[in-house]
């Protein structure tokens, strides 16, 4: 097999680098020049993305793999390498095609920023890093690119520092991450130790656990370990319970940085991740059904917590939430194909539905839904895209979201018919929220005064190719066609489960049902919509502030911690730091005595030395008698 | 014989460091240091004697030196006066300019 283009993939996360090099050297006066070579860099990636994606393709295996040693700690190698497989190609589409959306929409969105010009580079140095992690071809590469998406997206989360909000949610972005990263490093260590030759790329992996060796090489508890492990890291990255703390709060960033790290790109790595090591979590059941399970909760919980919250980026934050616990629950019920087909749909119309709240929010500057309201004739270009998106993720035929989650559903009825129930049930929920979203946001007459303006054509146009993508994108994987194209291609084996006319049937009419209810309150008023929060308000309220996750973590870890730590500044603290002062203070009269000596008297001088001189004979003649 | 010289010597240079040492009187500490450079020509001449070698270089070494104390006494003369002259003053312990 020839592989032209894929001799090339190393040039895709460095072109978008060379530009955050560039921008960065240009400083911030240069804007023009600066939104140019970002848009530049990223478009020359995409291209790249393309041809190796029509290549990959093409019939037959074609695997590409490039090393180059690193270090060499004693007789063992570590190296860096790329890997463009199948599963590879797609991710690298797929994160390539938003980020040059984003990127374009981002010359709009954040025009008047006085520092728009660290924003794009950011924005560069974040694509590096996805991009790079994408095309590492061993764990420990992943890893480091792992932790730098996870820096970018602090940068890019706190890029408005002086908001006191923003500045807290970076840290908590940062350090809630950080618990499931040590997850990671931990799996990354036992896989290390336990690997035969330690070998870390996904290949090796994949080649113990597909023979079936895996359980010969190491103990199934092992195994286990590391796949729960690994499913920490992921958890961290992919917002899943008790981990998803995060998510929300990262809200505070710009909202292209919403669009493209927080719904599209970065959250996805976890499930990437996963998919990527798929062999490993196959060899145990346990872990795997650990995952499907955290997956479904974490899909109705998040979807529960939507349905009343008031910040447009918020719902759709937890949104994002829900989703990727549906791309969990389908790898831990062993659909890794249907795994990749959400992650690629949702990544296509959760970013257009950010985009959409972006130019929203651009046009009435509120985040409260509550405000907004009758924007649908005055912005009839985001309310259409944005319509397409909801429609798209509520799961309605024929849009792509409707395909995936109906992969994913099928194989959840085939495997575990009660996470089948906990999927429906979410899907009803993320129809009603999306309703009441839409209806709250485009609907209803205009409640606050002043005008309303559409977006410029360069926030509005990739929201229209979002669109578009989001209505096609089902098509690479239809229940009939080949049966699971995609999940052959992926995986090299057929699907386990194809979507029966029964679940279509199901899945269409729950959605249906979602948006109809969604209408009745929230569009129409036939039904009060308040009734819910007159009759149990702390209820509603507690549900509002997430289950008060965000407290249980305060009275649990939070004051704990502190109390500990005030604890140890009192008790070995004062003791170590009383130390240190004596130390200090010993030295300080030690030089004093020093500087007297210095007295510039040369009789004075004269006398230690003589006196010195005798010391030493002294000690000489002493040696001598002893 | 040799030891008698030698304490002699010793005695003379003790004398000497104390007066280099103690005294104030830049005068007496230079006097004090022709003691010391008297002690060690009766030392290089006594070993040159009656040391375990006899040889005429140690005499000829106790002529070099009181060549050079001659010289030496000048300069530190012509110090000594050059000081008083600048600072109005002639003990030793006033002079402490390598303080600074």
């Amino acid at each position: 097999m020839t592989t032209i283009y894929s001799q090339f993939a190393w040039l895709i996360p460095l072109l978008p680098l060379v530009a955050f090099l560039i921008i960065t050297a240009l400083g911030r006066s240069a804007r023009a020049g600066a939104l140019l070579i970002g848009l530049v860099g990223h478009l020359m990636a995409l291209m790249l993305a393309v041809l190796i994606f029509l290549e990959q393709l093409g019939p037959g295996q074609r695997d590409f793999r490039q090393q180059l040693t690193w270090l060499r700690i004693g007789d063992l190698p570590l190296t860096i390498g790329i890997e463009v497989t199948h599963l590879t190609a797609l991710m690298l589409l797929v994160v390539a095609i938003v980020s040059v959306l984003v990127n374009l929409y981002a010359l709009g969105y954040m025009r008047s920023d006085p520092r728009i010009s660290v924003f794009f580079g950011y924005l560069a140095l974040f694509s590096f890093a996805m991009l790079g992690l994408v095309l590492s071809d061993n764990l420990l590469t992943l890893y480091i690119f792992w932790e730098l998406v996870g820096v970018c997206s602090f940068l890019l989360i706190g890029f408005w520092f002086t908001k006191p909000a923003a500045r807290a949610a970076a840290y908590k972005a940062f350090i809630v991450t950080r618990v499931g990263d040590i997850g990671l490093l931990l799996a990354i260590l036992l896989l290390y130790w336990h690997m035969p030759e330690h070998a870390l790329d996904f290949n090796s992996i994949q080649n113990v656990f597909q023979s079936g060796q895996g359980t010969a090489v190491m103990e199934s508890g092992t195994v286990t370990l590391i796949a729960l492990l690994l499913f920490a890291g992921a958890a961290g990255k992919s917002g899943q319970f008790p981990l998803h703390v995060w998510l929300p709060d990262a809200m505070e960033g710009p909202t292209p940085i919403s669009a493209l790290i927080h719904a599209a790109t970065m959250v996805a790595a976890g499930v990437f991740l996963l998919a990527r090591t798929y062999d490993l979590l196959l060899a145990s059941p346990e872990a795997m059904l650990v995952i499907a399970c955290v997956g479904a909760f974490t899909a109705l919980f998040a979807a529960t917590i939507a349905l009343v919250q008031r910040d447009i980026k918020r719902v759709l934050a937890y949104s994002t939430i829900s989703q990727l616990g549906y791309m969990m629950m389908a790898l831990g019920l062993g659909a890794m194909g249907a795994a990749m087909f959400h992650l690629v749909t949702h990544a296509f119309f959760k970013a257009l539905l950010f985009l959409g709240a972006g130019s929203v929010i651009q046009a009435v500057r509120t985040q409260d839904i509550h405000q907004m309201g009758g924007l649908g004739p005055r912005m009839k270009l985001t309310a259409w895209t944005f319509g397409i998106g909801a429609l798209a993720l509520a799961g309605l035929p024929p849009l792509s979201g409707f395909w995936s989650k109906d992969a994913i559903l099928a194989a959840a009825l085939h495997e575990q018919p009660a996470l089948f129930a906990v999927g429906l049930a979410a899907a009803l929920l993320t129809a009603l929220y999306m309703a009441r979203l839409f209806f709250l946001v485009f609907g209803g007459k205009r409640s606050e005064p002043g005008p309303v303006f559409e977006s410029p054509g360069v926030m509005t146009g990739p929201m229209v190719a979002l669109a578009g993508l989001s209505l096609l994108a089902g098509l690479i994987e239809l229940p009939w066609s080949g049966a699971g194209r995609l999940s052959l291609w992926l995986t090299g084996s057929e699907a386990a489960h194809h979507g029966t006319a029964l679940v279509m049937i199901v899945t269409t009419a729950i959605g249906a049902l979602g948006i109809y209810l969604g209408w009745l309150i929230y569009g129409k008023g036939v039904v009060n919509r308040t009734a819910l929060s007159e009759r149990v308000p702390w209820l509603v309220r507690w549900v509002e502030r997430g289950y008060d996750v965000d407290a249980a973590y305060r009275v649990l870890l939070v004051i704990p911690l502190q109390a500990a730590g005030r604890g140890l500044q009192r008790g070995p603290e004062a003791l170590i730091g009383e130390t240190v002062r004596r130390f200090g203070s010993a030295a300080l009269w030690a030089g004093r005595l020093g500087t007297r000596l210095q007295s510039g008297q040369v009789q004075a001088y004269g006398l230690l030395a003589a006196l010195g001189l005798l010391l030493l004979l002294v000690a000489v003649m002493g040696r001598g008698w002893w | 014989m040799l030891s008698a010289y030698l304490t002699m010597a010793a005695l003379l240079f003790c004398i000497g460091l104390y007066g280099a040492l103690a005294k104030r009187s830049t005068i007496i500490v230079l006097l004090s240091i022709e003691l010391m450079l008297g002690a060690v020509n009766l030392n290089l001449v006594a070993f040159a004697k009656y040391g375990a070698a006899p040889a005429l270089t140690g005499q000829i070494f106790a002529l070099f030196t009181i060549a050079v104390a001659a010289a030496e006494v000048a300069v530190g003369i012509a110090l000594a006066i050059a000081l008083f002259r600048a600072r109005g003053a002639s003990r030793a312990d006033e002079y402490n300019e390598m303080r600074r």
